[in-house]
């Protein structure tokens, strides 16, 4: 077995193309960063979180900024999802977050809106002011019930 | 009565004798793989063989596939309105399930059958006895080259099949169709996940090249020294690789939940 430079170059080309075909899958399509961890993790407890699943986006005006990590259950049996933003963004004390849907029957996602005050969100700290997500099925069900109490009037 | 009892018998013990007769093989080529020299010329010819001379059969065959993942799932997803998620359908099935899976049965007929036929005709013309004359061993110098090529080219081929029936389904669904490109790639984007979608498409991968690899010089390395043993190793390389991939295919599903 000698070397041969043509064999040899398209063998090299062929791996070449095979691992840009998987760093393609990981980089934009799985969307793995080589960041992962560095991030800012912050802490939000909701008294109801829907749909809400990990991985869903976390926005900032719409813009994705991070994304909805581990959820539990706290001791006062309230959901706390982790949230992991993008470490360079400051984001003031009083932020609150808030449990949205794209379109009426589209994923869950979290919203947050900036507050006014002059200290940041560190890594650990927890979002106090959260909105929860709205059920379209109660929503429906109260204004049911609402007009059925109503009639007698 | 008795004798039906019997065949019965003798295939169970037949086949024992086979996943035994294979566990050493894959040991003694395992061996091999720790043994100086590294062979390292002789690995790049095979993957020139195995890899490079497969992809233009894997990336026209992803390509159709993505193009009729890309049709099926629009025609069908139209129906509800929710032809937005189209990205993610093709995505999701060609990165957990299609892409490892077809291009494990492609290389298992194009490259486990050429494989098992080069290795069966060495033992017909007895260059594997030439070999060991030599006091070459041709474990070491014929299937470990080719069982690690295998293995080694089955993640790049299949990553390679999952990108070009991506561009394929883009094609369908944002040239012909009218989507919007932004939509497919986005739905695409947020459905797959790094550790649970790509890391685990390349596991599965890598486990059936292993398997191809594994079947294929075995059974041309055991071929019966005729032409009829040639063509019957190569035959039963590509039947047992392919009902193997397909098993395994389900047990690795349900076990990792890939």
């Amino acid at each position: 077995m000698h070397r041969s430079p043509v064999r040899d170059f398209v063998v090299g080309l062929f791996v070449l193309v095979g691992l840009g075909a998987i760093a393609y899958l990981s980089m934009n399509v799985g969307g793995f960063s080589l960041h992962r961890g560095e991030g800012l993790a912050v802490f939000a407890a909701f008294d109801q979180i829907g749909g809400l699943k990990p991985r869903a986006p976390v926005v900032i005006s719409g813009v994705k900024v991070g994304q909805v990590g581990p959820i539990v259950l706290d001791q006062n049996f309230r959901a706390r999802a982790e949230l992991d933003l993008r470490s360079d963004l400051k984001i003031p004390r009083d932020t609150s977050a808030s449990i949205v849907t794209s379109g009426l029957l589209g994923d869950r996602y979290i919203s947050l809106e900036l507050g006014g005050e002059d200290t940041y969100l560190k890594p650990g700290d927890e979002i106090t002011m959260t909105e929860s997500a709205v059920i379209l099925e109660r929503l429906i069900g109260k204004l049911i019930h609402n007009t059925d109490v109503e009639k007698p009037k | 009565m008795s004798a039906l009892i019997q065949d019965l018998g003798w295939a169970v013990v037949r086949t024992i004798d086979q996943f035994g007769k294979i566990t050493v093989f894959a040991a003694q080529i395992a061996r091999a793989l720790v043994t100086p020299p590294a062979r390292v010329r002789l690995f790049v010819q095979e993957v020139f063989n195995l890899g490079v001379l497969s992809l233009v059969i894997i990336c026209v065959s992803g390509l159709a596939v993505g193009m009729v993942l890309g049709l099926q799932g629009y025609n069908t997803l139209v129906r509800f309105g929710a032809e937005q998620s189209l990205g993610a359908v093709v995505g999701l099935s060609l990165i957990r399930e299609l892409g490892p899976v077809l291009t494990a049965l492609l290389a298992t007929g194009r490259a486990g059958s050429a494989t098992a036929a080069e290795i069966g005709t060495m033992v017909v013309t007895e260059q594997l006895d030439g070999l060991r004359m030599m006091s070459t061993n041709p474990i070491h110098y014929v299937v470990m080259p080719k069982a690690l090529a295998m293995i080694f080219v089955m993640p790049l081929l299949s990553a390679l099949f999952i990108v070009c029936g991506l561009g394929g389904g883009y094609f369908v669904g944002v040239s012909l169709m009218g989507l919007d490109g932004g939509t497919y790639l986005s739905s695409l984007q947020s459905a797959v996940d790094f550790n649970d979608d790509v890391v685990s498409s390349l596991l599965k991968a890598l486990i059936f090249g292993l398997l191809v690899g594994l079947i294929a010089t075995y059974r041309g390395y055991t071929c019966a020294p005729t032409s009829a043993g040639v063509s019957s190793a190569t035959t039963s390389t590509v039947v047992i690789a392919s009902v193997a991939i397909l098993i395994f295919d389900y047990f690795i599903t349900a076990l990792w939940g890939v």
